[in-house]
C-alpha cells in the first residue's frame, strides 16, 4: 500500500518546524516515528499534503532530571525511555510500560510525543503518563503552553494540541518511592491492550475503557478514603464507557477493568 | 521528487525518490537489494525488518526519505567474503527455516537484538523476536538458531 502524494520537509529546530507548518497550512501534519501515522496514510485515512518530520531535531531527544521532575524530549523514541537510567529509576511506571509498546522495531521508531498526540486510547504511554500526573509543554507561533496531562486529551484520537503546535516534551514527576503497578492485556503479539491499567502513588489510568486514556475516579477515591485493594478495584469501571470490538465486548472490557486493576494494586504494595 | 542520501550497507548512494516512496520499496526497486521481503504491509509481520543506524526497523514504516543522511544495513550486507554471518549460519545449522520467506527479516531483527544483548535467554530471545512472524516453523529452531550464535560468541 503507498501512500497519497506528499511533500516531505525536515525541521532542523522547533522554531524551523512552526516556520514549516504553518508555510503549509491545514494540509500539513507533524511527522515523527510515522508509526500511526504511516500506517493511516497507506490505508489512505489520512491524505496531508505536507509532513513536517520533527524527529531529527536535537532538542527534542534526551531524557533530564530537574528539581524532582523528569522532562523528556518528544521525539525520543520508545526503546529510548524504555532504558533511560533516569525514568527507570524516577518513574519505572513510564519506563515499565513504554518497554511493552508493540515490539522491539516499532519502540525503535515511535516517540513518546507521537504517542501522546495521537492520544489513541488503547496505547501504553497515554496511560502511564497520566497516572503518573504529568504534563505536556507544546509550543506554536503564539508560544510555549505547559499543559497537565488531566487536560490534555480532548476527545477519540483528539487532543488539546492546537493546528501548528509541536508537542516538544513530556513531564512526570521524579519519584522513585511511588508504589506502581501495569497491567497490559493483550492476546496477540504486538498489539495495542485490549484494557490497560497504570496504577500509580493512588492515581489509576484506564486504557481502552473510554474514547480517551480516563481515570478510575471512583476507585482513586475508595483508596484514598482508606477501602481495601478489593472494594476499590470493585468500582474500577464506574464512569467508563467501552466499547465492542473484535477482541472483546463492553461487558467483558468492565470485567478485565476491575480485575486488572486489582492486579495492578497488588503489584503496586 | 526528492533526493536522498542513504548508505546502504556501506555504500553511500544518492537517488532522486518520491517522498512517499517506503524505505523497503527503495531497497528492492531502487537498490535492485530484494532479500527484504514484504509480508503483511502493516508493521506487524517483521518480514521487512533491516537495520537503520544499527536498530532494527520494519522498512515497510520508514520513508526513504526518513533514513537520509543515515545507514542502512539489509540482510545482504551481512555477507562476508569468508562465508555466511554467524547468525545465518546458525539458522542453518539449527533448521532455522523452512520455506524461507520469514527469514531475511527474522536474521536481521535477531542481529539487531543480539547487538543490544550478546547473550538472551530463551525469554530474551522471544520477547526479542516478538516483532517477526514464522508460518512455518513454529519457532523453535529460530530461537535455538540465535541462541547458537549468541553463544558462538561471533554475532
Ligand atoms: C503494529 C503496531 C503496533 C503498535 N502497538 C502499540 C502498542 O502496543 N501500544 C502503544 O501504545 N502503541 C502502539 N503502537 C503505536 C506506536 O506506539 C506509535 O509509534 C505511536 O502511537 C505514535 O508515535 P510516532 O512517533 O510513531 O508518531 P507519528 O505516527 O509520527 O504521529 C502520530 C500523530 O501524532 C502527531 N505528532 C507526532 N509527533 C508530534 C509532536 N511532537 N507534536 C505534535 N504532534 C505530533 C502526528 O502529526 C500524528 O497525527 C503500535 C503501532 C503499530 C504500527
Ligand atoms: S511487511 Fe513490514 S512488517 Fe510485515
Ligand atoms: S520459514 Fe516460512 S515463514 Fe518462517
Amino acid at each position: 500500500m503507498i501512500p497519497a502524494p506528499f511533500d516531505y520537509v525536515r525541521a532542523a529546530s522547533v522554531e524551523d518546524a512552526i516556520r514549516l507548518l504553518s508555510e503549509a497550512g491545514e494540509d500539513a501534519k507533524i511527522l515523527a516515528g510515522g508509526h500511526s501515522l504511516l500506517p493511516m496514510m497507506k490505508l489512505r485515512l489520512a491524505a496531508p499534503a505536507v509532513l513536517v518530520d520533527v524527529a531529527q531535531i536535537p532538542d527534542l531527544h534526551g531524557v533530564a532530571e530537574d528539581e524532582g521532575e523528569i522532562t523528556i524530549g518528544a521525539a525520543t523514541t520508545h526503546a529510548a525511555v524504555a532504558a533511560s537510567e533516569v525514568v527507570r529509576r524516577g518513574a519505572p511506571l513510564l519506563a515499565h510500560a513504554a518497554g511493552l509498546v508493540g515490539d522491539p522495531q516499532i519502540r525503535h521508531r515511535g516517540t513518546i510525543g507521537g504517542s501522546l498526540a495521537h492520544a489513541d486510547p488503547a496505547a501504553d504511554l497515554p496511560v502511564a503518563v497520566l497516572a503518573l500526573g504529568g504534563a505536556v509543554t507544546t509550543v506554536g507561533r503564539q508560544g510555549a503552553r505547559r499543559i497537565p496531562i488531566d487536560d490534555f486529551f480532548a476527545g477519540y484520537f483528539e487532543t488539546a494540541l492546537r493546528p501548528g503546535e509541536v508537542l516538544t516534551a513530556v513531564h512526570v514527576p521524579c519519584r522513585p518511592h511511588a508504589a506502581w503497578g501495569y497491567q497490559k492485556f493483550a492476546r496477540r503479539a504486538n498489539d495495542w491492550a485490549i484494557v490497560g491499567v497504570a496504577a500509580n502513588a493512588g492515581r489509576i489510568a484506564l486504557a481502552h475503557m473510554a474514547s480517551t486514556p480516563v481515570r478510575a475516579s471512583a476507585a482513586e477515591q475508595a483508596l484514598a478514603e482508606g477501602a481495601g485493594i478489593d472494594a476499590a478495584a470493585a468500582s474500577a469501571d464506574a464512569g467508563t464507557d467501552p466499547g465492542d470490538d473484535l477482541h472483546a465486548d463492553a461487558e467483558y472490557r468492565r470485567v478485565l477493568a476491575r480485575v486488572l486493576t486489582k492486579r495492578a494494586l497488588l503489584g503496586a504494595r | 521528487m526528492m533526493r536522498v542520501d542513504i548508505t546502504v550497507n556501506g555504500r553511500a548512494r544518492a537517488d532522486d525518490v518520491e517522498a512517499r516512496l517506503l524505505l523497503v520499496h527503495y531497497l528492492r526497486d531502487v537498490c535492485g537489494l530484494r532479500a527484504t521481503n514484504v509480508g503483511c504491509d502493516t508493521t506487524s509481520c517483521g518480514s521487512c525488518t533491516v537495520l537503520l543506524d544499527g536498530a532494527s526497523v520494519k522498512s515497510c514504516t520508514v520513508l526513504a526519505a526518513q533514513a537520509s543522511g543515515h545507514e542502512v544495513t539489509t540482510l545482504e550486507g551481512l555477507n562476508r567474503s569468508d562465508g555466511l554471518h554467524p547468525v545465518q549460519e546458525a539458522f542453518r545449522q539449527e533448521h532455522g527455516l523452512q520455506c524461507g520467506f520469514c527469514t531475511p527479516g527474522m536474521v536481521m531483527a535477531a542481529v539487531g537484538l543480539l547487538a543490544d544483548n550478546p547473550d538472551p535467554s530463551e525469554d530474551e530471545v522471544r520477547e526479542g523476536l516478538e516483532g517477526n512472524f514464522c508460518r512455518c516453523t513454529g519457532y523453535h529452531n529460530i530461537v535455538r538458531a540465535v541462541r547458537a550464535a549468541a553463544s558462538g560468541g561471533r554475532a
